[in-house]
């Protein structure tokens, strides 16, 4: 067997399709690179899938401008040329915007993704009110964030400190908006809305989370350590 | 970037808001003021069952193809968002262009089956279209319906301004012709109408009269037009292989009952099973050339990204090309990675060889419709599967390594005694033997596994049977007692399963397969009481049915366990499937004497189906002249 090529694709998801669930994305994609021609890696058995791994998943009513998944090419391919095709075949809403060889002995996606980066602009013409900037500053030199989060079985306590890289205001398409990045691994995904709920909980605001319309900036990996952090977007990683 | 008909806030709180936003791979879009008829093609349940719905997909890339038409899609709004629309009045709109159906000029309503008639009504109310065809105005959509429900078009003849009886791909352009005709010359909704009614298959219920018999029976059927035609006849394709077929069909984002590319193979059945009413429909049989199928199939396969490919056909052992196909689907997909799925094939050492390279035998189970219990009965329904087939086929299943069986009956079949009752256990009994028989026990990977469901029989119009008298619910779940009560003395019985079906919604789709127009007002009284998706259990509300038939005065067992005889005119007899009813008859006087009928191929039965000059009617007319 002649040797497989890791590829790393990014992509945007915008528009009507941020309402397709993740497991319908990953549906979505087999089928665009089957119609795509690329020549795609499969497993063995019965009913073979494609060798697929995504960094991590959207959820439903989110956009992206950062999503990541990795395939395995059967034939070497410009990359160009990868990214091209896949466009011919994406739903209006969603883009490639590159595709990437990867080292050989890479991480998958979806083990290698640390961090995510989020916009949050307010539905409700709710714009941050003066002195929101030191509000958020404030939140964030508290020792402990603890919020409450549903779990299969119970509700657990939960430290969200640890798990906020950045939060600050900032702008997003001309829209005042806030920024947040923190933890998107599989062990410790913190989703955006659980933050800003606690935001507003401690400026006694009411909150809903249908409110929030949520873009995720990008998806990164960590290049340093665990106490040192050196976040990076996804691709990265490629040559 | 279009918007979508729902905001964001609503789409966030109902279930697989994907329903509802459109947009999937090779939907079509079109300028609006590029065309000149919009219309909707609608199939009235929830939008994983209708998309996979093939005559839709059929329609929808006909009518797309016309420059001058944009053909959308629409579906039953799930509970959730239906009773959120009801609330704010959000019309229900068109998935493509996401606007409100009630603007396009046609609404088109596909009748896959009785148990969809209250989502009819849900359809046109959320759409905020009348429901009574009367009370429309120059204003509203042409709604016509078509499909298998529509060859007794009674019950719902009310709701719609006409049915397309037969298969649609031969009358809609000429159907559309006269729609853009009577608009330039200004003609009203009613002159369209007359226009079209002389037309092959067109059948609108506001221009015959029906009169009733004291006893309730129907007296008569006139039209009380002079254009109307005295009988439609139904409209069929005579070049199967000359209509286009949709090679590059819609690819739902969610996942749908019929997830992968769909091949129709052929049309109608050789068969003529007494209970089948498609078998009688769909006559003659029909076949799609094995080259044209592998070119779609590569096609499809390569414009849909699907992973799992489907025949479709009421019989496809029939299709006297599957070796060749089957074999080229073969080597087609092991090089793509595709899964085949082959339904509704007949069990023997082809069909076995195939499944043991196609599928897992350790996942999947084998089926077996034998439908009734005993030969003697199988004889009367013309059920071509004898004993032996059914024995000889599990046991080179077994050998095979399959353990799991699945097998099919009906109960409440015409001149079913007990005895054909206990059949049911005693068959599933013998098939464990052959089991035990067959694989010796060091082989035994696992238990054999037999799993016996039945489903209560509903007599259909166009079929040999339309003159029985079904059973009641109650006489229906004694059936089902006695079946259990059958398997459980077996001496297997440990490695037998039995399933069945509720009895209530079955006398319901009685009423509605052989009901008349006054059955209209019950469907619609039960719903303005809030029966909806009445073919899911769940939703299904057997007493608010009860009392719709009380309030509106009108009996059940009218249609359902009354005899009928030979000359009643029944609600149907306006229209002509194909199928005399002088054969109908002389297949119902031969069911009763237990003597079966060949298929198609051995011998003609003379059916009437000849008359459209194609398919097996042909081909083996000259095969004898040979």
């Amino acid at each position: 067997m002649s040797e497989r090529i890791k590829v790393r694709i990014k992509f945007s998801k915008h528009g009507a399709l941020k309402f397709i669930g993740h497991l319908d994305i990953m549906r979505y994609f087999q089928k665009a690179f089957r119609r795509s021609g690329i020549d795609i890696a499969y497993t063995e058995g019965f009913s073979p899938h494609p060798v697929m791994s995504f960094a991590a998943p959207l959820g439903v009513g989110l956009e992206s401008d950062g999503e990541y998944l990795d395939v395995e090419l059967n034939t070497p391919e410009n990359m160009e040329e990868v990214k091209y095709k896949l466009n011919e075949q994406m739903a209006e809403g969603m883009e490639v915007l590159s595709a990437v060889v990867l080292p050989e002995k890479s991480k998958s996606a979806m083990a290698s993704v640390a961090a995510a980066g989020y916009y949050i602009t307010f539905r409700n013409e709710f714009t941050p009110p003066e002195g929101w900037q030191e509000a958020v500053e404030r939140f964030l030199a508290k020792e402990k964030i603890m919020v409450e989060k549903q779990t299969k079985k119970s509700m657990m306590e939960i430290d969200l400190k640890p798990a906020i890289y950045d939060f600050r205001l900032s702008s997003y398409q001309e829209k005042d908006c806030l920024y947040l990045m923190v933890n998107a691994s599989s062990a410790g995904n913190v989703k955006p809305a659980m933050v800003v709920e606690a935001l507003f909980r401690e400026q006694e605001l009411p909150f809903d989370p249908a409110w929030l319309m949520v873009t995720r900036e990008d998806t990164y990996l960590n290049r340093g350590t665990e106490s040192e952090p050196e976040f990076v977007p996804m691709d990265g990683q490629g040559k | 970037m279009s918007s979508l008909a729902l905001d964001d806030e609503i789409l966030m709180q109902v279930e697989k808001p994907a329903r509802y936003i459109g947009k999937e791979i090779n939907s079509v879009v079109k300028r609006p003021e590029s065309v000149d008829i919009r219309m909707a093609m609608c199939f009235p349940d929830v939008y994983e069952i209708g998309m996979s719905h093939l005559g839709i997909q059929i329609l929808y890339d006909m009518f797309n193809s016309y420059e001058d038409v944009w053909c959308e899609r629409v579906y039953s709004p799930w509970p959730d968002l239906d009773r959120i629309m009801r609330e704010r009045e959000i019309p229900l709109f068109g998935l493509e262009s996401q606007e409100p159906v009630k603007y396009l000029d046609f609404l088109g309503i596909t009748l896959q089956y009785e148990m969809c008639y209250t989502n009819i009504l849900q359809v046109l109310d959320l759409s905020q279209i009348p429901l009574l065809a009367k009370d429309r105005t120059e204003d509203d959509p042409i709604v016509m319906g078509g499909g298998p429900c529509s060859y007794n078009p009674e019950p719902i003849a009310d709701f719609f301004d006409f049915f397309y009886i037969g298969e649609g791909e031969t009358r809609y352009r000429e159907i559309l012709d006269i729609y853009k005709d009577n608009k330039v010359t200004g003609g009203s909704r009613a002159d369209f109408l007359r226009r079209i009614c002389s037309l092959q298959g067109i059948y609108v219920p506001r221009f015959y009269d029906v009169s009733y018999c004291e006893d309730g029976r129907i007296a008569s059927m006139e039209p009380n037009i002079p254009e109307a035609p005295k009988r439609i006849t139904k409209n069929i394709v005579t070049d199967f292989d000359g209509v286009p077929y949709p090679v590059k069909p819609v690819v739902p984002f969610i996942k749908c009952a019929q997830d992968r590319v769909v091949l129709e193979i052929q049309r109608g059945c050789i068969r003529g099973c007494r209970f089948c009413q498609a078998g009688q429909l769909y006559r003659p049989v029909r076949e799609k050339n094995v080259d044209r199928l592998k070119g779609y199939a590569v096609e499809m396969l390569k414009n849909t990204g699907y992973d799992e490919i489907t025949l479709s056909s009421l019989s496809s052992s029939d299709y006297s090309e599957l070796k060749e196909l089957v074999d080229f689907l073969m080597e087609e997909s092991g090089e793509k990675k595709v899964n085949i799925s082959l339904p509704s094939l007949r069990i023997d050492s082809f069909s076995l060889d195939v499944m043991s390279k196609v599928q897992d035998v350790k996942k999947s189970s084998l089926t077996f419709a034998p439908e009734a219990g005993s030969q003697r009965l199988r004889n009367v329904i013309n059920k071509g599967l004898t004993e032996e087939d059914i024995l000889r086929g599990a046991q080179l299943a077994f050998e095979g390594g399959w353990t799991r069986v699945k097998l099919y009956f009906m109960l409440g079949l015409p001149t079913e005694t007990k005895e054909d009752v206990w059949g049911i256990g005693d068959l599933a009994n013998k098939i464990a033997s052959v089991f035990f028989d067959t694989v010796p026990k060091e082989k035994r990977r696992e238990p054999v596994q037999i799993v016996a469901s039945t489903s209560f029989f509903i007599p259909k119009p166009f079929t040999p049977f339309q003159w029985a008298p079904m059973c009641s619910a109650e006489e229906f779940l004694d059936k089902a007692y006695e079946t259990r009560q059958g398997i459980s003395s077996q001496l297997n019985q440990k490695r037998i399963k039995y399933n069945w079906h509720e009895a209530d919604v079955s006398v319901m789709e009685g009423v509605f397969a052989r009901g008349d127009r006054r059955v209209a007002q019950v469907i619609l009284k039960a719903y303005e009481k809030g029966c909806m998706f009445d073919a899911w259990s769940e939703y299904y509300k057997n007493e608010l049915w009860i009392e719709a038939f009380r309030d509106c005065g009108v009996s059940i067992d009218f249609y359902n366990t009354r005899s009928r005889e030979k000359d009643e005119i029944f609600p149907w007899d306006i229209l002509d499937c194909g199928v005399s009813r002088e054969h109908l008859w002389r297949e119902w006087e031969k069911a009763q004497r237990e003597v079966v009928s060949p298929n198609c191929r051995k011998a003609c039965s003379g059916c009437g189906a000849a008359k459209y000059g194609c398919g097996v009617c042909v081909r083996e007319s000259e095969d004898m002249a040979i």
